[in-house]
């Protein structure tokens, strides 16, 4: 066991865990912060993303060691009031069903954003891929990035 | 300890239950419970002061309104659209509801979330019990006004007096309301559907803000004071039992609390229930993963060690070719003269379809938390099937069912799988083992490997059509693991000369319901046979399906237990997607339209779907546009248009890549490298979904648009390419052209 500052959502937490002990594990047993959601624990299906310094990375494949120092930010922080764009445009076009991958879905897409303000299909395919929705909630996925996007530039409008 | 349940209905007094007219369930139907502590609820606290007209619906003082909503949420949208049904009865205003979550309780009725059954199920039902509540509220504001109940309206959470021009809010009505006797069911006078003014609009999940904040929903983010982590190692091969394992090792490993062999099977001779394993108990969930790496197990050799899929097809073949009769091969079905038609029809087309075994993979592992304490428990679970849950753990306790409580989370994922309840029935081993609090996660090769599949098959088809270009034949072999094809799955009473064969495999695979159980793969072979037919006979397959379809209406089932289908249903919404899709237009080789359709779980739903195959043979489905008929009413337009094109996605997903692949008495994939899901980037661009409304009670959508996506989509590749996909996953077959 070790003792690791992190850096979760602009507050600092203290954990004592075993230094490989993943991001994902820490998120959710340690700090109760259980929006991080695991699905295949080998970086297939993207539920555990998280933003590390602002790039969506896997934590499930983040051992805790290598994110201390570092800027984590989890669903939880993806907005002071669950209003990012994002969020939003999830809300208004009811894109979730089970909602299990969503989350990671989310920051996978508001790193896209981040980099790339007005994506096309071809750019959402890119950065999404890593992203499972067994629902299959594609469809919406991809029109949610776009209203998103909208919603971003200021223009509430519907599309 | 932040994630905590929506708190469940506190315990009841002044209980009275009324026996529903009609369905024959027994509802909760009483007034003013006592000792309320529903945790989140508006209106919890004031206890006393709340209007609880029936199990279903609280209204407080300050007018806010909660919904239970009774059925587990998998993501088909219940938890929203069920208790639209209610808010739109009673006359709230959607804004001021709230939904909770109810746990298990015999006052709300069945309680599974299977079958595509909710809502025809509960629909008249929520009617009833919107509508008794506004009965009461708009009682109370006549009798406050001295005017007629009649000349009340209740809606947008008022009462309203026209004439007078005076109103109350449903919080100013409900001390009165509560005093009023709850009306009789059968005299409950309903809406006028013309009048409704929420059902049918578009409405997003209750759940969303929680859902896009990561907030604590799901059965794997619960948590309970003093819990403890566990999982539980199966052997790979079906049926082993572990006889030594290196248990003082793992004890030894950091975090860990207990490690022992749980050497049952519960019920006895059953896979689907507690199986035999090693079980190992950490402070954390990570102790738990990082020990059961250094697990070592020596198993007892399975009671199929040696079966392979290579082995099931070998069989299949080898059956296909036996006589029909004992013990091998059953006539389900026969009308007319089969072997006289063939033997005399201008064209006979003979086939073998095939398909794997594929998952659930619910992106949520399975999981649980089970309490024992002594003679009592308490479960916290993620299933669709809460009573199966409590019955299953009863039987591994040993305790009665109603001594266990069962508190129902929000789900990641369904399809089935969580139908069963091991997970569960594991979890309370190793509970009653340690009398705290287990929270039992099974890792992502659990799940692929001890899965309950979606059952493979093999079709041995032979057709004809007559000289002119009927259908005039239909031999099918079907060689199965368990379930085989029924005497009245389609195209059965619409052939005068018919055969169906069935045979099964010996096998011990464990299976169960995936998302349309049996019509998922059924659509498939038959649509796809009959479009090799149609072609066959030279003619367009719409018309064709169209023709075979005929011109009766209801086609009764055949003997007391039959399934009736209704033709002219089928008709119009294969004639509704033939004319949205622009059936017939030209294209160019590469590209094709195929249709698809299928009856089941009382829908009647046709797809076309729009394929581009490269000269390579790379496949993308442009379009999808689908008809449907789910009766007179969608509950969330919302809601059902995300069934629809998740159903069609995920009919894409099963039937391009997917495939398990089972050596020696096991799956072989650990996990998502080696089982291959779709992604974005395959998903159709385009999905058009039309709602054909008819004069039927409302039914559901969880599962009857999936079945007629994969023939559309494997009849559009043949119309791009002259390529038949007989075998799934499409993948298997070279799709290039030159």
């Amino acid at each position: 066991m070790s003792k690791f500052k992190l850096q979760v959502n602009g507050r600092t937490h203290e954990v004592d865990v075993a230094p490989e002990t993943p991001l994902l594990w820490v998120l959710r047993d340690n700090l109760d912060l259980v929006g991080t959601k695991f699905g295949c624990g080998i970086g297939q299906c993207g539920a555990c993303t998280v933003h590390l310094d602002g790039v969506a990375s896997r934590a499930c494949l983040t051992p805790v060691a290598s994110a201390a120092g570092v800027r984590v930010t989890t669903i939880e922080g993806l907005s002071a009031a669950g209003d990012h764009p994002l969020q939003k445009a999830w809300c208004e076009l009811d894109v979730a069903q089970c909602g299990y991958c969503q989350a990671g879905q989310l920051m996978s897409a508001s790193a896209l954003l981040a980099r790339n303000p007005h994506p096309s299909d071809a750019d959402i395919d890119d950065a999404m891929a890593g992203n499972l929705c067994r629902c299959a909630t594609y469809f919406r996925i991809r029109a949610g990035i776009h209203r998103a996007s909208e919603i971003a530039a200021g223009s509430e409008a519907k599309a | 300890m932040s994630a905590v349940l929506e708190a469940p209905i506190g315990r009841r007094s002044f209980l009275r239950l009324a026996t529903m007219a009609g369905g024959g369930l027994a509802l909760g139907y009483y007034i003013r419970p006592a000792g309320l502590a529903e945790g989140g609820a508006p209106g919890a606290a004031q206890g006393d002061g709340l209007f609880a007209p029936n199990a279903f619906i609280r209204i407080a003082p300050d007018g806010a309104v909660t919904i239970y909503s009774s059925r587990p949420e998998v993501g088909q949208g219940i938890k929203t659209a069920l208790p639209m049904v209610v808010a739109e009865e009673l006359g709230a205003d959607w804004k001021t509801v709230s939904v909770v979550t109810a746990h298990l309780d015999k006052v709300f009725g069945p309680q599974f979330a299977g079958g595509s059954l909710s809502t025809p199920m509960d629909y008249t039902t929520m009617r009833k019990m919107g509508a008794a509540a506004r009965t009461m509220l708009v009682e109370a504001a006549a009798q406050t006004w001295s005017v007629p109940a009649g000349e009340c309206v209740a809606e947008g959470g008022v009462v309203r007096h026209a004439a007078s021009g005076r109103s109350l809010g449903f919080g100013e009505l409900v001390a009165k309301a509560a005093t009023l006797p709850v009306p009789a069911q059968d005299t409950v006078v309903l809406k006028d559907p013309r009048d409704f003014k929420l059902l049918g609009t578009r409405v997003g999940g209750v759940d969303n803000p929680r859902v896009v904040t990561g907030q604590p929903l799901f059965g794997i983010d619960q948590k309970r004071p003093g819990m403890v982590y566990a999982v539980y190692e199966k052997c790979r091969v079906w049926g082993a039992s572990p006889r030594t394992a290196n248990l003082d090792h793992v004890k030894s490993l950091p975090g860990v609390r207990d490690a022992f062999i749980v050497d049952r099977t519960v019920p006895a001779g059953q896979v689907t229930g507690l199986v035999p394993g090693v079980a190992i108990v950490a402070d954390s969930t990570w102790a738990a993963f990082s020990a059961r790496r250094e697990l070592q197990v020596t198993w007892d050799a399975g009671k199929m060690p040696e079966s392979s899929w290579d082995d099931f097809a070998r069989q299949a073949r080898q059956l296909s070719a036996a006589a029909p009769g004992p013990p091998d091969v059953d006539e389900a079905r026969r009308d007319g003269d089969i072997d006289g038609a063939l033997g005399s029809a201008a064209k006979v087309v003979e086939a073998e379809y095939s398909y794997p075994f594929i998952s659930h993979t619910n992106l949520e592992p399975q999981n649980c938390i089970v309490h024992v304490q002594g003679d009592k428990a308490e479960i916290w679970a993620p299933t669709q099937n809460p009573d199966g849950a409590r019955k299953l753990a009863a039987q591994v306790l040993g305790i009665p069912p109603e001594n266990i409580q069962v508190n129902i989370t929000r789900i990641g994922g369904g399809f089935g799988r969580r139908l069963d309840s091991d997970p569960v029935a594991e979890a309370a081993a190793v509970s009653q083992r340690l009398g705290l609090p287990v929270k039992l996660t099974w890792n992502r090769t659990d799940d692929l490997q001890h899965d309950h599949y979606r059952s493979a098959g093999f079709h041995f088809l032979k057709g004809a059509v007559d000289a002119k270009g009927a259908l005039s034949a239909w031999r099918s072999h079907h060689v199965s693991f368990g379930s085989t094809m029924g005497k009245d799955d389609f195209p059965a009473r619409f052939v005068p000369n018919y055969l169906l064969l069935t045979s099964n495999l010996a096998n011990n695979v464990p299976q169960g319901p995936w998302r349309a159980p049996g019509s998922n793969t059924y659509a498939w072979i038959t649509c796809c046979f009959l479009d090799e037919l149609a072609h066959a006979a030279g003619r367009d397959p719409v018309e064709f399906n169209l023709a075979l379809l005929g011109d009766r209406d209801l086609v009764p089932g055949t003997g007391p237990h039959g399934s009736p289908y209704d033709a002219a249903r089928m008709r119009a919404v294969v004639r509704g997607v033939a004319e949205k899709s622009g059936w017939g237009k030209a294209l160019p080789r590469g590209r094709g339209m195929g249709l698809g359709h299928y009856f089941s779980h009382q829908g009647y739903i046709a797809e076309v779907a729009e394929v581009t195959v490269t000269k390579e043979g790379g496949l993308k489905v442009d379009r999808v546009v689908a008809v449907i008929d789910v009766g007179s009413q969608v509950l969330n337009m919302s809601g059902a248009e995300n069934q629809v094109q998740g159903s069609i996605t995920d009919g894409l997903n099963a039937a391009w890549r997917q495939e398990l692949d089972i050596q020696k008495g096991g799956v072989t994939q650990s996990n998502f490298h080696e089982y291959s899901m779709l992604r974005i980037p395959d998903a159709p661009r385009a999905i058009e979904i039309h709602f054909a409304k008819t004069d039927h009670p409302p039914t559901g959508l969880g599962e009857p648009a999936l079945p007629p996506l994969a023939p559309a989509v494997c009849n559009a590749i043949f119309a791009a390419t002259g390529k038949r996909v007989r075998q799934l996953p499409i993948s298997k077959t070279d799709l290039s052209w030159s």
